[in-house]
């Protein structure tokens, strides 16, 4: 699911916007830019200017970590899921972050960057992924409201990546929303049961709703006015809405699900504009939020450690998988001669 | 050992998602040997049947064209509307054709 628009900042304009000056070849360029303009798209073996390659790469890759690093909040709930039904479907939807996670990697990886580098980048803690992931999951309903507001705030940011310039992610995006739908369902649909239950069951969905709010409001990344580079993730078709315009449909989609849930959205300020057609809403703490991604949120070390330990704990299968592949071959080898 | 040795290496899956029809490109994984990346690109590409049957082939083995010879391997064809059945006027009493 999980992306963040930080990476690439955003603002009005989209194709108004002249590029970056360039120090590329100007025929390639020009090349390059009218397939933009055209709506076209690029393939692994273009040519692409190298700030384009640059941008995709982190982009990309941070797209990923986010997916893997989301394995672990909900992972946490698998063996204490209430039912053996809630179980088989939170397994289900964790492995399917594992494979958003290897669509990425994979679209990151036909840009020229490896695995064993994307992953060092993780692991060192260089490279970035969704804060929202740095929140830790305090109850059941945590689970439950992930599905719901995070995945559906990771679906609205999504969609437009489908028409993504770049090919291969374009793709690996196509793939990931055919699925998520099922995890922002499930969620909705646990978060209903609750709400059919005990005063505390429904005081638990409520309490999980008030921390997760602004938290997801923010996955939308800093407003338009904040975001001075921006104009290039649109100008490269990277990018194909504004922060705040996604963060918008967000509010004016959820609103009414929140009612039906029988919940309230913890914004005293969220309240339905007539003239402008849409949901007013209350201010998102930015300070919080580059708290938490500059590394000082609630879980960002346990995460990061539990994702190292994993793959450290991982090496000797990786390791004697290659040792067996190597042997397989060698007696084919022998077998032949 | 360096890290480029220990990396599995890179797979390119095709999936057939229903008999009679062709296996398609659907993405790629990492994976040890060929029975290994069977193994993950059922578990990825088709955890809610979206296939009947898996190729899977390492990706070093695939040769492609050029992009920089786009224009003389592909550019050929595009003036030879003789190869399409529109390029030709029938009467219309002969009916469909
Ligand atoms: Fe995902
Ligand atoms: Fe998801």
């Amino acid at each position: 699911m999980y992306t963040q628009s930080f990476n690439v900042p955003d603002a009005p304009g989209g194709k108004t916007v002249p590029l970056a000056p360039s120090t590329e070849d100007p025929a390639l360029q020009a090349a390059f830019d009218a397939r933009i303009d055209a709506d076209g798209r690029i393939e692994p073996q273009d040519w692409m200017p190298e700030a384009y390659r640059r941008t995709l790469v982190r982009q990309i890759s941070q797209h990923a970590h986010s997916e893997i690093v989301g394995m672990l909040p909900e992972g946490n709930w698998i063996s204490r899921a209430p039912s053996l039904k809630r179980k088989a479907i939170l397994i289900a939807k964790v492995q399917d972050e594992g494979g958003h996670g290897l669509y990425l990697y994979s679209a990151a990886e036909t840009l020229g960057t490896s695995r064993d580098q994307m992953l060092e980048g993780l692991h060192s803690g260089r490279a970035k992924y969704s804060s929202i992931f740095n929140y830790p999951t305090l109850t059941w309903a945590d689970v439950g409201v992930i599905g719901w507001l995070v995945d559906g705030a990771a679906i609205m940011n999504q969609i437009p990546l489908c028409r993504c310039s770049y090919g291969p992610y374009a793709r690996a995006m196509v793939r990931v929303c055919k699925e998520e739908s099922f995890h922002q369902r499930q969620g909705y649909e646990a978060l209903l049961v609750m709400m059919q239950g005990t005063a505390e069951q429904k005081a638990m969905v409520q309490d999980a709703v008030n921390r997760w709010w602004w938290k997801c409001l923010a996955m939308f990344g800093p407003p338009d006015a904040d975001s001075p580079n921006s104009a290039q993730g649109m100008r490269w078709g990277i990018k194909r809405i504004s922060n705040d315009d996604l963060r918008q449909k967000f509010v004016d989609a959820t609103v009414p699900q929140a009612k039906v849930l029988g919940v309230t959205l913890p914004d005293p300020d969220l309240k339905w504009n007539e003239e402008r057609q849409h949901h007013d809403y209350g201010q998102i703490d930015w300070n919080e939020f580059w708290e938490t991604v500059n590394g000082n949120g609630p879980c960002n070390k346990e995460r990061l450690a539990t994702r190292v330990k994993a793959y450290n704990d991982g090496e000797w299968v990786r390791d004697a998988a290659l040792a067996h592949a190597r042997k397989q071959q060698q007696r084919k080898m022998k077998e032949a001669a | 050992m360096t890290t480029a040795l220990k990396e599995w290496p890179l797979w390119e899956v095709f999936v057939r998602s229903k008999q009679g029809l062709e296996h398609k490109h659907c993405g790629s994984l990492h994976a040890a040997d060929a029975a290994q990346a069977l193994e993950m690109a059922r578990d990825v590409y088709t955890r809610r049947q979206e296939g009947v049957s898996i190729w899977v082939v390492e990706s070093k083995a695939i040769t492609a064209s050029n992009p920089d010879e786009k224009g003389e391997l592909f550019d050929p064809a595009a003036d030879k509307i003789y190869r399409h059945p529109t390029f030709y006027e029938i009467p219309e009493e002969v009916g469909h054709m």
